[in-house]
């Protein structure tokens, strides 16, 4: 409404924060949170497995060494940019639920983020001064001390993060009270980190296998042990991990039943539902069965054999997070703001007068007859573009083509303009259409010109924006100047 | 001064509504945590892009002679460290711009979006290329042209990172020329952009200037195992004042055309004046330098702290000075955006209280019989995919007569948990904002219908 809308219309705008975002959860958990009390644990492992008259097994410490210098490298490159790129692509995307997010939500960001400047500068101590530390064993000591203090970071940093996503899923909160507290209280916040926690040990244990392999020869002794001692790793953690996974799935269809109009009973829901179960099922199996093989015959394992259970643990994470955000619909922010970025409480306004009425950017500021197809294209932009492209990933016409079967028929205008002022009824996880009946019956008519002509929708990225005259300096001088008069007769009448 | 600021800003400018929340904080402490948060960040960001530059230079010169090619190599240890401080501390000033300037920095954002979201990518890419340069550089010194080639790539893109963002807080303090903007391009020549870039590029190669001198002279800092011998610590200090007094030369040559450059409308006396002062005091500083440099040599390290105070406050006028151009610039535009979010919050607050009035007179109307209850509910919630006789998205109301005309708990049940019967229809979705009255009171409508 008040911003140029970046639109992607190919990849849907939602998948670009969803990449980046993936990417991010996978190095945040995997090669740090999980990753770094892993490595610790085999340099302490290192200390107490060497001769008497060694501070360290110097062969299993450099393995330990290096394995960490590839997490630092990671962590510290694409891990750090991948978690400013949220913010960038969310800020793109979705300004307005970011934007009022960050006016309630600064300190808690503000907190996160001291935090985060913790743990970069003891990430880099720990690394940087790994091979100093092997000078004595008491610097070695002290090291590995390090080590478990950035642990307890990495999580803290988790734990937080947690919390303010578990903020936004709790429906009616935002509307009460603007405390960061519930992000802690929130039915699925526990269940969330209970599941993160172990699951991210795991993603670390497959992580440590390919890299061993890396870093060890081919039938050494070296290999064996540390492959052995990685897989104990695993079997220690992927009881809990399934535990975690299952309280947290347990706790979802509670946490969107609160979610007010959203219901559980949606056959979207029900499928990822049901996809999660079994994945959960086919991660933890696969996993426990490779550290099951690591532990009683490590040296029969090869570098393959770990690719399966380590895409399945990724998807594992994955698909927890796809599931997450689903419950969250139809808002983005609980009971406040619906996906589409429009604020609940002013769809009276919006329905009565219309929606491109109080765009700022908009070349069509009301409908008419001659203007129905361009009108039709600012509703779509306005009010489905952040989930739906037109031709793209999640296309308004392939969605369409689906419902009423007729891939290879055109779609039936009058029927949508119907349609789309009560798909909400039907469809639980749609925001209601903001619009008059007039901007419904242009969206429709657009529809079906997208589906005739198979025309694309360019984002302000590239077609820049046109601003509505309601909406431009010179009215707003004019409300201004209307205000002062106003402010100046009631000053006179009293 | 409202006819003044009229007159500047033009009619082809958007007046957006603000985000409906108070700020988090009063705005002076958001404006000092966005300005001292932001001189952090920028520091590192100037150490990481002056350090690779000075490591590319002394690498080159490095072929010939092994002190440059130590250097280098001393300096080239240092970006690694410098650039993941850049990052993080980046984070509080974005958090602080992103709450008070939300619709300026996101505006412009949006306007430069894919070159915006590339910065992740390319910085990404730039770390990247410093580790292997960093990591490999004793196994690659027989390709050393190679290895050059790797930090002269992530110097490119280190040159270029900054522009971005740039443009973005160049074109976020001009909302009039919004609509003129197609992409990053037509943005980046904006005027001013490139006079900004450069006085932040020579700020960076002055600032490494002042690390680089405090870098070797630190008592623990190993000189003499590092470098080779014939050559002391007063050798790269000298390198590294030259660096920052050359760097500050140039300052005072690209300032006025930044100034010259800057649109009038957000120029003041206050800022002519908070600038110069930190000019002027730059000045003395670039004094003790030339002193120091020209002096003996074991007189180098004298008033080198204070040359670090006098430079930081300089920076810090400049930081203030920048936020006081925004402030300026932006808060005629601001005043009118707040009150016509204030009109707005009314009108749609008026639209919620007539709806209301609405629904309550249509709650007290008990006068409707089971049969308009469901007819009413049948409309909202049934009719955008079935019609009395033709299909549309399910079955036609006819046909449903026909299956359930002596059942009519057959057909509340199939309501309150529809399943999938026919191949070539999709499922029907489950109505759970149903209640059981308005199941029973929809059945009834659904086999009145003949």
């Amino acid at each position: 409404m008040d911003f140029p809308m970046f639109h992607l219309d190919w990849l849907n705008d939602r998948f670009l924060i969803a990449m980046i975002a993936i990417i991010h959860v996978l190095i945040n958990h995997g090669i740090a949170v999980g990753f770094v009390p892993y490595i610790t644990w085999l340099e302490q492992k290192g200390v107490k497995n060497s001769k008497p008259d060694e501070i360290t097994n110097l062969q299993w410490d450099a393995v330990a060494e290096k394995m960490m210098k590839v997490a630092f490298i990671i962590t510290t490159t694409v891990g750090a940019m991948t978690g400013v790129g949220i913010w960038f692509s969310a800020a793109l995307v979705s300004p307005a639920s970011i934007g009022s997010l960050i006016r309630v939500f600064y300190w808690a960001w503000f907190t996160e983020w001291t935090i985060f400047v913790t743990e970069v500068v003891l990430i880099m101590v720990y690394y940087l001064t790994w091979k100093n530390a092997n000078r004595s064993l008491q610097a070695k000591l002290k090291h590995i001390r390090f080590g478990w203090y950035l642990s307890v970071f990495s999580w803290f940093t988790m734990a937080i993060i947690v919390a303010i996503l578990g903020f936004m899923m709790d429906p009616g909160n935002w509307n009460t009270h603007h405390s960061f507290i519930n992000g802690f209280t929130n039915p699925i916040y526990l269940p969330q980190l209970l599941f993160r926690t172990p699951t991210a040990m795991i993603v670390a244990g497959t992580f440590g296998y390919f890299l061993v392999f890396i870093f060890t020869k081919r039938g050494s002794d070296l290999r064996t042990k540390t492959i052995s001692t990685t897989a104990k790793w695993v079997l220690f953690w992927t009881p809990l991990s399934i535990l975690g996974a299952i309280y947290y799935y347990k706790a979802m269809p509670a946490a969107m039943r609160d979610n007010m109009s959203t219901a559980v009973g949606t056959i979207e829901f029900q499928q990822y539902y049901n996809l999660l179960k079994y994945i959960i099922l086919g991660a933890t199996a696969s996993v426990l069965l490779i550290a099951l093989l690591g532990v009683i015959k490590p040296s029969k394992i090869r570098w393959y054999m770990v690719v399966f259970p380590t895409v399945m643990a990724f998807g594992f994470l994955g698909i927890f997070e796809r599931v997450r955000e689903f419950i969250r619909k139809p808002y983005v922010i609980g009971g406040y703001m619906y996906s589409n970025l429009l604020r609940k409480e002013d769809y009276p306004l919006y329905q009565r007068d219309g929606i491109l009425k109080y765009a700022t950017y908009t070349s069509t500021p009301e409908v008419t007859e001659s203007n129905k197809i361009e009108a039709g294209k600012n509703v779509f932009m306005l009010s489905c573009s952040r989930c739906h492209t037109t031709q793209g990933i999640n296309s308004i016409t392939y969605v369409f083509e689906r419902m009423y079967g007729s891939f290879n028929k055109p779609l039936d205008e009058s029927a949508m303009a119907a349609y789309i002022p009560n798909m909400h009824n039907g469809r639980t996880f749609m925001p209601p259409f903001p619009g008059n009946q007039k901007e419904a019956e242009a969206l429709a008519a657009y529809i079906k010109f997208l589906q005739q002509s198979h025309e694309t929708l360019d984002g302000a990225q590239t077609s820049g924006v046109v601003i509505n005259p309601l909406n431009n300096m010179d009215a707003a001088i004019q409300q201004k100047l209307a205000a002062h008069t106003n402010d100046t007769i009631k000053t006179a009448q009293k | 001064m409202n006819i003044l600021f009229v007159h500047f800003l033009q009619v082809n400018t958007p007046v957006p509504r603000d985000i409906p929340i108070p700020l988090p904080l009063p705005e002076w402490l958001l404006v000092v945590l966005l300005v001292f948060s932001f001189l952090l960040h920028i520091v590192f960001v100037n150490l990481m892009l002056g350090g690779s530059i000075v490591t590319l230079w002394a690498e080159i010169k490095g072929l010939k002679n092994k002190f440059y090619d130590t250097l280098a190599y001393e300096v080239a240890r240092t970006i690694t460290v410098n650039k993941s401080l850049a990052v993080v501390l980046g984070v509080a000033p974005l958090l602080s711009i992103n709450a008070l300037y939300t619709i300026y920095f996101y505006s412009a954002n949006a306007l430069t979006g894919i070159m915006w979201i590339l910065i992740i990518p390319l910085v990404a890419i730039a770390f990247l290329l410093t580790y292997l340069h960093k990591y490999t550089w004793h196994s690659m010194e027989r390709f050393k042209i190679l290895h050059i080639g790797i930090i002269a790539l992530s110097v490119l893109l280190f040159l270029f990172i900054p522009l971005i963002f740039l443009v973005n807080i160049n074109l976020m303090l001009f909302p009039e020329k919004w609509s003129s903007i197609h992409g990053f391009i037509s943005a980046l020549f904006l005027p001013n952009v490139f006079p900004r870039y450069f006085h932040f590029l020579f700020a960076s190669l002055a600032v490494t200037g002042l690390f680089l001198f405090w870098y070797v002279g630190r008592k623990n800092y190993p000189f003499e195992t590092i470098f080779p011998n014939n050559y002391t610590r007063y050798d790269v200090k000298k390198i590294a004042y030259s660096l920052t007094l050359g760097a500050s030369v140039a300052q005072f040559l690209i300032g006025p055309i930044v100034l010259i450059s800057l649109p009038s409308k957000g120029f003041g006396w206050g800022l002519l004046s908070i600038i110069l002062l930190g000019a002027s005091l730059a000045l003395i500083a670039m004094w003790w330098i030339w002193k120091a440099l020209s002096g003996p040599k074991e007189a180098i390290n004298k008033r080198f702290g204070g040359i670090v105070v006098l430079m930081t406050i300089t920076v810090l006028f400049m930081g203030s000075g920048r936020h006081v151009y925004r402030a300026n610039a932006l808060n005629p535009h601001r005043e009118l955006m707040a009150i016509k979010t204030a009109e707005f919050e009314k009108l749609s607050a008026n639209a919620r209280l007539n709806v209301n009035k609405d629904e309550a007179s249509q709650l007290s109307d008990n006068a409707l019989s089971p049969v308009e209850k469901g007819a009413a509910l049948f409309k909202t919630n049934c009719s955008i995919c079935h019609q009395k006789d033709t299909k549309l998205v399910g079955p036609p109301i006819t046909e449903m007569v026909s299956i359930y005309k002596n059942n009519i708990s057959g057909l509340e049940q199939w309501i309150k948990a529809p399943g999938k019967k026919r191949p070539d229809y999709p499922q029907m979705p489950t109505l759970s904002q149903l209640s059981d009255a308005d199941r029973e009171n929809l059945a009834k409508y659904i086999l009145s219908v003949q």
